[in-house]
């Protein structure tokens, strides 16, 4: 482990992470709050971050395991920070709950442990939001884009941040496709905000819930979400903007390369595509009995399907009251996710097309024994190895959840409160269903379960492995054992 | 600049991590796990398939490269990479091609493929291990100017005269006009000022013209003469290109492989060698074939140790003889060169790399300045470049002493355009159409008027 090296990452990512208090104490500069709470934690984030990052350590290069610890420890070590505004402000006095809704705001999940959002001060309630903005697309890619420091080795930190599969590049150097990344999200999110204004939020409004958007989040400034508004323009933008960001970025590239016959080859984007409407047309069907017209429910089915599916979690109507159907196709959607390279969390739509490609294969392997089958996607053969680890992820998914399941319900909830505010979590999606449900929130949680929530929201949004390495002693065995030979 | 380099082999990833610094690279390979590895090491885009197909460079954008640099280990597709591109929109293709076969068809190859450079690894390297052997107290042998300008890297032997010697005194006592442009001494480079003292064990890097270079070594009293006998184990490619070109310089060359049908084949290729049936480590067989009479030992087979091995075995044998072996892998090739074991280390990859490195820098500058030649020391730390210069005002006709150069920087040599070699001093000048030689540790100069302070 090169743990010099992490350290002096982690140093400049606190830094980092002052610079981004800025926006938040901006804001309450300008509605006259107390400064004191942000300024405080922008002068220790300096501190210690300055500290960390004295000298620059002479073996910069990253291999495999530094990259995932790094990655890893950077996320944990910004939410611990980021919560204490909320504590020095008393926004949220309690540093346990402070920190789950931190974990929340950067993994975009949006759970949140406030039964009401609507007292809180506004400079914290952007900086919630802007959690979500930042932890969209990821931290530490496009830390290394702006302050290059290490020769080489950086795939492994963008393997490890990047959701999906497989991390690809868009240009050849590492900063070039940063900074394009950046630069779509950047403006996708300008124009969020501005369409938002138009619908007639005033701007404070437009940037929380575009942020909240555009990091597929789902913090919001009032305490009934989207809804609040009632406006139909609202929802329908939300909704498409909500879809919009959970597509592969890459697309967006594509697009503006005109090469279009890439993204109309994209199978991923078809079936996304195509599990929205299927699921929105059939839970209209089912909820139209509440809302009487087609259009209302068509309505609050697509917005509904669009904040789940992209695990953002806003929500338009307490879709708690919804039939069997719609609730069930729901949580379906909860484990699908978004595409793979957007902010979207979940699965991820390729994994569950390569999942159901690699059943169906299995399957005519058993008819024919002999058959050489391969999965197709986009018209190719995919690597064995690739289906194997799209598969060994999806089992190590499972176990993390029935572990976490197991050791939640020791809470005492019911079962549906738990199984959802559980799939809630580790999909990044905020609310569940029960008592975590639209209208509900997760402060009923012991402190020892928030944390649990934690660690599965840090979890899904860095897909598990980065988390659990930091608990494998091999990963850190290296260091202990020069330590032990410096001291014989 | 975008630089699209085909094979992702030993050569390609040299070249990658040379040219990673100062431009983007894509590579292309048909082996998934060679890309894998490539990408995790270094900041660069990799795509996988086969590099000659037109499909697979449409997908890594070979159409917006300045330059396509096929390497893969097949000639064929290296040509047809090359054509692919051109017929893309790539300016620049530069092609490895060993088969002596395509080497006659080099200039059709260049004017009707659009072949702009075509390098033959085996051929370069035997190139750079004849030039040692013309002058065998170096370790290393590289010329400016068309031969006018040579620099040479020695490495200073346990009690040599230059222990503890200021670098002003050996200018005044060798009655040698030559210029010590660089020193690096245990890892660390310097370009060293007149007050600085040569240690043991430093590999110092002189300019000076040919016969001054000669005075000097005699001077030193390691002077040898050009080999004129030289024995060569491992009858490869790089063998015959070799012995070709020793023979042609008019030395002898025995060769020793142990296979009968490359014995023969290397016999009928070059009727005035003396090739011989037997195992190069045998020191029985090298004593009877008269090692101890030979100047120098060349050792060329397809193993890193074996080579090492014999080379160590030939230098106990004989104190003259000048020992010199090929070594592919980086690692062995720094040990085997710090230690000072065997006299001079070559390596195809190398020698390729850094001609193609000479030819990538020298099109960048092509705009302005005039890159001629530029050859990189000390694994690349150091680079000594050729510059012709034009009418400058800042640097022509101003006396050396008051241009201000960038630290690290150091002018080595001017020639003039009468061929008279000048090693400066603070008085001399640059006169426009002079060739000058600039030895730098910055290693992105483009320009002549780089090596000037800013502002």
């Amino acid at each position: 482990m090169n743990t010099r090296m992490i350290g002096f990452l982690l140093g400049r990512i606190l830094m980092v992470e002052a610079g981004l208090l800025a926006l938040p104490l901006l804001t309450a500069l300008l509605y006259g709050e107390p400064l004191m709470p942000w300024l405080a934690t922008m002068l220790v984030l300096a501190a210690i971050g300055w500290g960390l990052s004295l000298r620059k350590p002479e073996r910069t290069a990253l291999y495999a395991k530094d990259g995932f610890a790094a990655v890893a420890l950077v996320w944990l070590l910004m939410s611990a920070f980021g919560a204490l505004p909320f504590v020095l402000s008393g926004d949220i006095p309690n540093y346990i709950d402070a920190f789950f809704e931190t974990v929340s705001g950067f993994t975009t999940t949006g759970a949140s442990i406030l039964t009401a959002v609507e007292p809180l001060s506004r400079g914290g309630l952007l900086w919630r939001s802007f959690t979500h903005w930042v932890g969209g697309m990821g931290v530490l890619v496009f830390v290394m884009a702006i302050l290059p420091m290490s020769d080489g080795h950086t795939m492994h930190i963008l393997r490890a941040e990047m959701p999906g599969p497989t991390a690809g590049k868009l240009v050849s150097r590492m900063s070039d496709t940063a900074k394009i990344l950046y630069g779509m999200y950047f403006v996708m999110t300008l124009v969020m905000i501005g369409l938002l204004l138009l619908g007639g939020m005033d701007l404070f409004d437009a940037s929380v819930h575009a942020f909240g958007t555009a990091g597929t989040g789902g913090f919001s400034s009032r305490n009934a979400s989207v809804g609040a508004y009632n406006s139909a323009y609202i929802d329908i933008v939300t909704g498409i903007g909500m879809l919009a960001f959970g597509i592969n970025f890459n697309l967006y590239y594509f697009l503006l390369m005109r090469r279009f016959r890439d993204v109309a080859k994209s199978e991923e984007l078809w079936a996304y595509l195509g599990i929205v409407a299927f699921s929105t047309v059939t839970i209209a069907a089912n909820i139209r009995h509440l809302y009487g017209a087609v259009g209302t429910s068509l309505r609050h089915a697509f917005f509904q399907v669009s904040s789940i599916i992209t695990t953002t979690g806003y929500a338009t109507v307490d879709f708690d009251q919804w039939p069997g159907y719609a609730k069930t196709v729901l949580v379906l959607l909860m484990f699908v996710g978004g595409c793979a390279g957007s902010t979207g969390g979940g699965l991820k739509v390729t994994r569950v097309v390569t999942l159901v490609k690699a059943a169906f294969m299995d399957m005519r392997k058993m008819i024919h024994p002999n058959a050489v089958v391969n999965v197709r996607m986009e018209g190719r053969a995919m690597p064995e190895k690739q289906v194997r680890g799209v598969q060994a992820y999806f089992s190590v998914y499972m176990l993390l959840y029935a572990v976490s399941w197991l050791l939640l319900s020791l809470n005492g909830f019911d079962l549906l409160s738990t199984f959802t505010a559980l799939s809630a979590c580790i999909n990044n999606i905020g609310p569940g269903l029960g008592m975590v449900g639209p209208t509900g929130n997760f402060s009923a949680f012991a402190p020892w379960a928030k944390l649990l929530l934690s660690f599965d929201m840090l979890a899904g949004r860095l897909e598990i492995f980065p988390m659990l390495l930091l608990f494998v002693p091999s990963t850190w065995r290296g260091n202990r054992l020069r330590r032990w030979e410096k001291r014989n | 600049m975008r630089i699209i380099v085909v094979g992702a082999g030993k050569v390609g990833t040299s070249l990658t991590a040379q040219l990673i610094r100062e431009h983007r690279v894509t590579v292309i390979d048909q082996e998934p796990k060679l890309i894998e590895n490539i990408i995790n090491v270094y900041d660069v885009m990799g795509v996988c398939g086969n590099g000659a197909s037109y499909e697979v460079q449409k997908e890594a954008e070979v159409g917006k490269a300045d330059l396509l640099i096929a390497t893969t280990s097949s000639d064929e597709i290296n040509i047809l990479a090359c054509l692919v591109a051109k017929k893309l929109g790539v300016a620049h293709t530069i092609a490895r091609i060993r088969n002596p076969e395509y080497e006659t068809q080099l200039r059709f190859m260049r004017g009707e493929l659009g072949l702009t450079m075509s390098i033959n690894p085996e051929k370069a390297a035997a190139h750079e291990i004849a030039r040692v052997l013309r002058f065998p107290a170096a370790m290393k042998l590289e010329s400016f100017s068309k031969g006018r300008l040579e620099l040479v890297e020695y490495r200073l032997p346990e009690g040599s005269a230059l222990d503890g010697v200021r670098l002003l005194d050996i200018y005044r006592n060798a009655r040698a006009r030559v210029l010590i442009c660089a020193v690096s001494r245990k890892g660390q480079t310097t370009i060293p000022s007149g007050d600085f003292e040569l240690k043991t064990g430093d590999k110092i890097y002189v300019t000076a013209a040919p016969e001054h270079l000669s005075a000097f070594f005699q001077y030193l009293g390691v002077f040898r003469k050009k080999a004129s006998t030289v024995m060569i184990v491992g009858a490869s490619k790089m063998c015959y290109y070799l012995a070709d070109e020793l023979l042609h310089m008019g030395m002898s060359v025995k060769i020793v492989d142990q296979s009968e049908a490359r014995c023969a084949q290397m016999s009928e290729q070059l009727p005035r060698a003396l090739v011989i049936m037997g195992d190069g480590t045998d020191s029985e067989l090298l004593a009877e074939e008269g090692i101890d009479r030979t100047d120098a030992f060349v050792a060329l087979t397809g193993l890193d140790e074996a080579n090492i091995l014999m080379a160590m075995c030939a230098s106990r044998q004989t104190e003259q003889c000048k020992v010199v072996a090929k070594i592919n892998r980086r690692s062995l090739m720094d040990l085997v060169s710090s230690e000072g074991i065997i006299d001079s280390v070559v390596s195809a990859r190398d020698v390729t790399t850094e001609l193609i490195v000479q030819y990538v820098r020298a099109m960048e500058g092509a705009a302005g300045s005039q890159i001629k030649t530029l050859h990189r020391l000390v694994e690349g730390a150091v680079e000594a470049l050729e510059f012709h210069v034009d009418r400058d005002p800042d640097l022509v006709n101003v006396p050396l002493r008051e241009l201000k150069l960038r630290s690290g920087v150091l002018i080595a040599g001017i020639v003039r355009r009468d061929g008279e070699i000048v090693i400066p001093g603070g008085n001399d000048t640059i006169r426009a159409g002079d060739d000058v030689i600039v030895v730098t540790q910055d290693t992105a100069l483009q320009e002549l008027r780089d090596i000037l302070r800013q502002g």
